[in-house]
C-alpha cells in the first residue's frame, strides 16, 4: 500500500491530496494538464518536496514531519515524459549507469537483471548507439529500460507516450502491456489519455484542480456517473476476460466475461489468454426486446442501475449491470424517456463496436 | 641573431607559465562558484555576479591598484601572508597569480555557469532516480554536459592572462625572469625606442592570440549530432 498525502502551495497552483495506493498492479495518475498529476508523482519520486507531506510505500516512510528520503536513496524506478537519456553515453552506458548504483544499494533485490530489460524493451540492437542516433520511440524504451534495469520497487511513468506521434504510440504500447502482465512491480502512470488508461490499468485515480477526484479499481471507477470527469467520446468501461473461442471463418473471437460472451475481431490472441475490452457510451444502444434481423453481433441482457447526465443536455448516460459488471450507454434523453428507463428495469443492451485491448 | 632574443623567450616562458598556472587555479575556484550561480535561487545571484563580472569594466589600474593596498605591508592580506612567514605578494611571481585569477575570473566562470545553465534539471533528476548521489550527478553527469563550456572558459581565461598588462604594471613591476611578462617586455622596447624588438614580440603575440580565437571559434564539439 502506497499512502501519499500532500499540501503543496504554489502561486497559481495547489496539491492537496490524501491518499491510499494500492502497490500492486498499475495505477494511472489520470487528468487534464495542471490536475497535479505530475506533481504528485514528483512528490512520490522526492524530485519536488511539499511542505507538508507524508509518504510510505509498503510502510517504508519516505516523508514525514522529520524524515526525508532524498530521490536516490529511494528504491523507484522513473520514466520522464520526454526520455531525458545521458547524450554523452551509449545506450548501454545509460542503461548501466543506473544498475550500477543500484547494485551497491540493494544487491540481494535484484530480481531485475539488465539483460532482461533489454530483451523486455526490444532494445539489444541499439546497445552501442548514442541517444542522438535514435528515433523518438527508441529512446523512450531505453529510457524505460534504464529505469527497469535498476530494480525498482515502485516504477513512476510521467506520460511517457505524451510526446510521441501515433506511430511511435503503437509501436511502444505493447512494450508497456509486456510490463504490465510480466512485471510483479507496481506502477504509477500519468496520463491524459483515455486510451492508455484503458489499456493499461488496474486501478484508476482521478485528479483535477491539484485533488483527487475519485479513485478505485479501473472498471468501477470509469463506470462512475457522477464524476465531473468529462471523458466526451471516450467514456465507457473496461472489462477483462479471457478468450474462450476462435471462430476461424469469420475471423472472430468469443471473449468470456462476466457470465456471458462477446464476439470481437481476431487479434491474433490465443485461446485462454487474458483479454481486456473496451466498450464507449456512444457505442451502446438500449432496447426493450432482443433484436433480430441487426448487423449487430453482440446483444446481451441488461439492467438499467442509473441515469446520469451528461456534457450535452439532448443526452444521458445509462449505467447498466450484465451480471454485475457496469456498462455505460449514451442515448438521447428523448430514446431515455420513450424507453421509459428506470432503475431496475431489465433490458437489452447492443454493442455496436467491442475493441479488445 | 635569432629571432627572439634570450630575454624575449625568457619573457614568453614566463607568460605562460603564469597563464596556466592561473588557469589551473581558475578551474578549481571558478567551478564552484559557477555551479552555485547556476543554480542558486538566493539573493545574493545578482551581487555575486556582479562581483565576478567587475574586471569585465573596471580599469585594470583600479583592481591592481586595491590589489597592491590589500597585498602590500599595511593591507590585511599582506599582514596575513607576513604572519604566516610568506612575505609580501607584490611584485612576486604569485602575486601576479593573484592578481591574474580576479582578473580573468569572469573569463572562466561565465561559460561554465552558461554551460551548466543550458544542462537544465531533468537529466540531474534522472540521474537522482538513478540512485546517483548529488556529488556524483555533479561530476558524472553535469560535467561531461558542461565541457565544451569548461574547454572555452579554458581557452579564455589563458588567453587574457597571456594579454594581462595594467595589472601586471600595478602590482608586478618589472622584474626578469619573476614578473616581466611578454606585455611588459614590449612596453620596455617601446619606452626604449627599441621599435624592431618591439615589432618582433607583438607580432608573436598578435599571431599567438589569433590562433587562440581561431581555435575557440573552429572548435565545436559533436556539432551535426545534437
Amino acid at each position: 500500500m502506497i499512502y501519499a498525502s500532500f499540501k503543496i502551495q504554489w502561486p497559481g497552483f495547489a496539491l492537496d491530496v490524501d491518499e491510499r495506493i494500492p502497490a500492486r498492479g498499475v495505477t494511472a495518475l489520470f487528468g487534464h494538464s495542471g490536475s497535479g498529476k505530475t506533481t504528485l508523482l514528483r512528490c512520490i519520486a522526492g524530485l519536488e518536496q511539499a511542505a507538508k507531506g507524508r509518504l510510505s510505500v509498503n510502510g517504508d516512510v519516505w516523508q514525514d514531519a522529520d524524515a526525508w528520503v532524498p530521490t536516490h536513496r529511494r528504491p523507484i524506478g522513473y520514466v520522464f515524459q520526454e526520455p531525458s537519456l545521458f547524450p554523452h553515453l551509449t545506450v548501454l552506458g545509460n542503461l548501466r549507469y543506473g544498475q550500477k548504483r543500484s547494485r551497491q544499494a540493494d544487491a540481494k533485490s535484484a530480481k531485475f537483471s539488465l539483460e532482461h530489460a533489454i530483451e523486455l524493451l526490444g532494445i539489444g540492437h541499439l546497445l552501442k548507439r548514442k541517444p542522438a542516433a535514435l528515433s523518438g520511440g527508441e529512446r523512450q524504451r531505453v529510457g524505460m529500460a534504464r529505469a527497469l534495469a535498476v530494480s525498482p520497487k515502485l516504477l513512476l511513468m510521467d506520460e511517457p507516450l505524451a510526446a510521441l506521434d501515433m506511430a511511435r504510440k503503437q509501436e511502444i504500447l505493447p512494450y508497456l502491456e509486456r510490463l504490465h502482465d510480466d512485471l510483479e512491480i507496481p506502477v504509477l502512470y500519468v496520463s491524459h489519455a483515455p486510451d492508455e488508461v484503458a489499456r493499461l490499468a488496474d486501478h484508476l485515480v482521478v485528479m483535477e484542480g491539484g485533488r483527487v477526484l475519485a479513485s478505485g479499481p479501473l472498471n468501477n471507477t470509469l463506470a462512475r456517473l457522477d464524476l465531473p470527469i468529462r471523458l466526451g467520446e471516450d467514456a465507457g468501461v473496461v472489462l477483462d476476460g479471457h478468450v474462450a473461442e476462435r471462430d476461424a471463418r469469420w475471423h472472430l473471437l468469443r471473449v468470456a466475461c462476466c457470465n456471458t460472451s462477446l464476439w470481437v475481431r481476431d487479434s491474433g490472441a490465443a485461446v485462454g489468454d487474458h483479454a481486456r475490452i473496451r466498450i464507449l457510451a456512444r457505442d451502446v444502444s438500449i432496447a426493450h426486446e432482443p433484436k433480430t434481423g441487426t448487423s449487430i453481433l453482440n446483444t446481451l441482457p441488461a439492467r438499467v442501475t442509473s441515469l446520469g447526465d451528461d456534457a450535452h443536455p439532448a443526452l444521458t448516460l445509462v449505467k447498466l449491470a450484465v451480471d454485475d459488471k457496469p456498462v455505460i450507454a449514451r442515448v438521447t434523453r428523448r430514446s431515455a424517456e420513450q424507453l421509459g428507463l428506470a432503475p431496475g428495469q431489465q433490458v437489452w443492451i447492443q454493442i455496436k463496436a467491442v475493441a479488445l485491448l | 641573431m635569432p629571432f627572439l632574443s634570450a630575454t624575449d623567450l625568457e619573457a614568453i616562458a614566463l607568460t605562460l607559465r603564469l597563464a596556466a598556472v592561473t588557469t589551473l587555479i581558475l578551474y578549481v575556484v571558478g567551478t564552484p562558484i559557477a555551479w552555485w550561480l547556476s543554480r542558486t535561487r538566493s539573493r545574493w545571484k545578482g551581487p555575486v555576479g556582479a562581483v565576478v563580472a567587475l574586471p569585465l569594466v573596471l580599469p585594470p589600474s583600479v583592481l591592481g591598484f586595491y590589489l597592491l593596498v590589500t597585498m602590500g605591508p599595511n593591507g590585511p592580506v599582506g599582514w596575513l601572508t607576513q604572519t604566516l612567514g610568506i612575505g609580501l605578494l607584490p611584485f612576486t611571481f604569485w602575486g601576479l597569480v593573484v592578481g591574474s585569477v580576479f582578473y580573468s575570473l569572469p573569463f572562466m566562470v561565465q561559460p561554465v555557469q552558461n554551460a551548466f545553465e543550458a544542462i537544465g534539471e531533468r537529466p540531474l533528476e534522472a540521474a537522482a532516480t538513478l540512485r546517483a548521489s548529488p556529488l556524483d550527478r555533479f561530476f558524472t553527469v553535469a560535467l561531461p554536459l558542461a565541457l565544451p563550456g569548461f574547454v572555452t572558459a579554458g581557452i579564455l581565461s589563458f588567453a587574457h592572462t597571456v594579454g594581462e598588462f595594467g595589472v601586471v604594471l600595478m602590482i608586478g613591476g618589472n622584474i626578469p625572469g619573476e614578473t616581466r611578462v611578454a606585455s611588459v617586455q614590449i612596453y620596455d622596447y617601446v619606452e626604449a625606442l627599441e621599435y624592431a624588438d618591439a615589432h618582433r614580440l607583438s607580432a608573436v603575440l598578435l599571431v599567438f592570440s589569433f590562433l587562440v580565437l581561431l581555435m575557440l571559434y573552429a572548435w565545436r564539439p559533436d556539432r551535426g549530432t545534437r
